[in-house]
């Protein structure tokens, strides 16, 4: 069998897996499995809304899904998506409120402010593993505590004056679309998306089609053959990085100017950037399949609200459906292991 | 060699499909079911309720918000689910909205927004969904289809302030807050007020955690504080406010002939009090300041039902609507039946308005008992 079948064959069983073990664990508590899919799928698709929501979910999946496949694909763990996102949210409400310009102007601006200060965001881990070997791991997780605390002093400090939430952004500022709202009763659909596939296609094109994605590839198979080629690989780690940070504090931007308009004070984190990495992974760290995993885990966040409601089953279980799909994924060995004996057998 | 693959995909999803197919027809027979009683209770009042981020079984806010819901339901003889009342949890702040609006949609007739943090999401769809009926709790909220809540915390935490300056003995009282907030400071004020109402010699040391879910942090005010003397704390800090009581059971239990006296705040905190010394139970909560949000949910509820929603409006709940109060005082405390009378006297002049007990703390510093 190839390769590039069994890369595609191992997230799908992964996902048919963990629907199965989602099911049986349903059943043996006593849930009706039949009645929860329905309500995630209802929840889900049963509606424009909710189907303007998956949408709108999907979004920022996407981007932090590329921001975390990005920096593996060159080798590094980006796990201060999270971080990056959160300051991107910030720098993007920022200019959002604090402006008066023309869409033209103050949209375009808003959003590179975001991908910026995501980019410095990620940038010092990866000065700080160029130069010193520190390794990115520690320094991101750290960055996302010191995002998470700095941002919500900034709201209050800065952007209010002692309270929990900034101003709401200039119109000129906004992605939200009068004509999405129309389209799917009034969800929080915006422009976002198009960003998001943009940057997919980017990511793709970056990695697969120039010189520069090939060295960043080069640097993430083996450093030091990389090294003895020529290349620079302290540069193209910082770099490797920085791209990875201007994708998540893309994410924040989608948050801040498209779904939410405003940044609130936070107690913990938004969780988006930590699904990014599960994202990552279902979609095997490719831009086409990061697009199609954030799809999927778009639609099981939107349509688990559903489940509730419909059929009386706690939308927890959809967390635990999403972490036996991680599960069976980063396990994917086993499911190969599977293949393989399955296809031996054939040749016999 | 292909086919066999391909078999094995097949057969996967053959085997996939039969185990879902299985469960669909047990269930769709009791959804059969479920569905004609849905119909018998056609035209019944709808209530129902999002969670903020806490989740519904947060031992303070949305637990006591749906216990007043389940309330509502059960004398009005609805069931729990899509036909009676229901609740929606948020994991996260993007899901207030979509939570407020399928609830909107679902036809409930009354669905309240737990929380100050869900105030711009029940802004939002109330200006969209404008024949649905919205209650916000701890927040306001101006639209003609909200109803708003708030409590006067400070008529409750006097009481509490009351009982902290007749039980200590040190006249060292503590107050552990949690994040800085108008809430908050509603608590501050009061209880500072009630401390010196009765007695004028009690210090008490404010301490702010800056959090409401950091129980470490609570614990180690509280033990900064019990160490330096203190021997009542009062804290304002949901979650953080469990590592007070984790501090004031471990000091127990090491010393058990000292005191060290907590006050729980919310719902009645009185379980998470009790230690055991040599087989005997004590406990180290003398009471708590009750904000009772179950009392405004099912009272709203009520309102609507009966046709007066009080849409555009903010209703405040404080001693006198029930809203606010004290929970019944611990045995062990010493000055017990002295806590009791006073607490009775002060309850009086607060509800017939002799007292106005000060809200923020300007006007703590005006404030005086005559």
């Amino acid at each position: 069998m190839s390769n590039r079948t069994k890369n595609i064959l191992v997230p799908v069983i992964a996902v048919l897996l963990g629907i199965l073990v989602g099911t049986i664990i349903m059943v043996a508590s006593g849930y009706d499995a039949a009645a929860g899919y329905t309500a995630l799928w209802n929840g889900a698709f049963g509606d424009v809304y909710f189907t303007g929501e998956v949408i709108r979910q999907v979004t920022p999946y996407i981007l932090a899904g590329l921001a975390v496949a990005f920096a593996f694909r060159t080798g590094l763990f980006n796990i201060g998506v999270e971080g990056q996102l959160i300051v991107g949210w910030l720098a993007a409400v920022w200019v959002g409120v604090s402006f008066d310009l023309p869409k033209v102007i103050h949209l375009p601006l808003a959003i590179l402010a975001a991908a910026a200060a995501g980019a410095l965001w990620a940038f010092i881990p990866g000065y700080l593993k160029a130069k010193f070997r520190v390794h990115e791991v520690i320094v991101t997780i750290m960055m996302n505590y010191v995002a998470l605390h700095v941002t919500n002093n900034v709201i209050r400090t800065v952007l209010s004056e002692g309270k929990e939430r900034s101003e709401n952004i200039a119109d000129t500022a906004s992605l939200r679309s009068p004509f999405f709202e129309g389209l799917t009763e009034y969800s929080r659909l915006h422009w976002g998306i198009f960003i998001a596939v943009i940057c997919a296609i980017l990511m793709w094109f970056i990695l697969e089609k120039t010189t520069k994605g090939f060295e960043l590839r080069a640097v993430g198979f083996n450093e030091h053959a990389s090294q003895y080629a020529g290349m620079n690989v302290k540069n193209n780690i910082i770099l490797s990085m920085v791209i990875s940070g201007t994708f998540a504090g893309l994410a924040g931007a989608m948050e801040g100017l498209g779904t939410f308009g405003y940044t609130a004070i936070k107690s913990g984190f938004t969780g988006v950037g930590f699904d990014g990495i599960a994202v990552a992974l279902l979609g095997g760290n490719t831009a086409i399949g990061v697009v199609l995993a954030a799809f999927l885990f778009g639609s099981l966040k939107v349509g688990a609200l559903n489940m509730p409601l419909e059929a009386g089953i706690p939308n927890e279980l959809v967390d635990i459906i999403i972490a036996l799909i991680i599960f069976f994924v980063a396990s994917s060995y086993i499911i190969r292991w599977f293949i393989q004996r399955m296809s031996k057998k054939g040749v016999k | 060699m292909k086919k066999r693959k391909f078999g094995l995909a097949l057969s996967l999803v053959l085997a996939a499909g039969t185990i879902l197919g299985a469960c669909g027809n047990n269930d769709a027979k009791k959804d059969e079911t479920t569905g004609d009683n849905g119909k018998n209770t056609e035209e019944t009042f709808k209530v129902a309720m999002v969670t903020d981020v806490g989740g519904i079984d947060d031992k303070s806010f949305n637990q006591s918000a749906w216990k007043g819901i389940q309330e509502f339901g059960e004398e009005n003889g609805l069931e729990k689910g899509q036909d009676g009342y229901n609740y929606l949890q948020s994991q996260s702040d993007a899901d207030y909205t979509t939570n407020l609006n399928s609830l909107a949609r679902q036809d409930f007739n009354l669905v309240f927004g737990i929380g100050f943090m869900m105030a711009e999401a029940v802004n939002e769809i109330a200006g969209q969904q404008k024949d649905a009926h919205f209650g916000i709790v701890d927040s306001v909220v101006e639209q003609p289809n909200v109803a708003s809540v708030l409590f006067k915390e400070q008529e409750a935490s006097f009481l509490a302030g009351v009982a902290a300056g007749l039980a200590t003995e040190s006249n060292k009282i503590g107050f552990i807050g949690g994040m800085k907030s108008e809430v908050i400071e509603r608590f501050e004020a009061g209880f500072l007020a009630g401390v010196k109402a009765v007695n004028a010699d009690a210090n008490v040391d404010v301490q702010y955690a800056e959090a409401f879910d950091k129980a470490e942090i609570g614990q180690s005010i509280a033990s900064r504080m019990y160490s330096s003397g203190t021997d009542v704390i009062f804290h304002a800090a949901g979650a953080t406010g469990n590592g007070l009581f984790k501090e004031a059971r471990d000091l127990k239990m090491k010393n058990p002939s000292k005191n060290y006296w907590a006050i729980g705040v919310d719902s009645d905190q009185e379980a998470e009090g009790v230690v055991t010394i040599d087989g005997k139970k004590h406990n180290v909560i003398i009471t708590s300041a009750l904000k009772r949000v179950d009392v405004a949910v099912k009272d709203l509820s009520t309102k609507a039902k009966e046709g007066n929603f009080p849409g555009g409006e903010t209703t405040v709940y404080g001693l006198a609507e029930d809203g606010v109060g004290l929970a019944k005082i611990n045995d062990e405390v010493a000055a017990k039946a002295d806590i009791e009378a006073k607490v009775k006297e002060f309850e009086e002049k607060i509800k017939n308005g002799d007292i106005t007990v000060p809200g923020t703390l300007k006007d703590l510093k005006n404030f005086s008992v005559k």
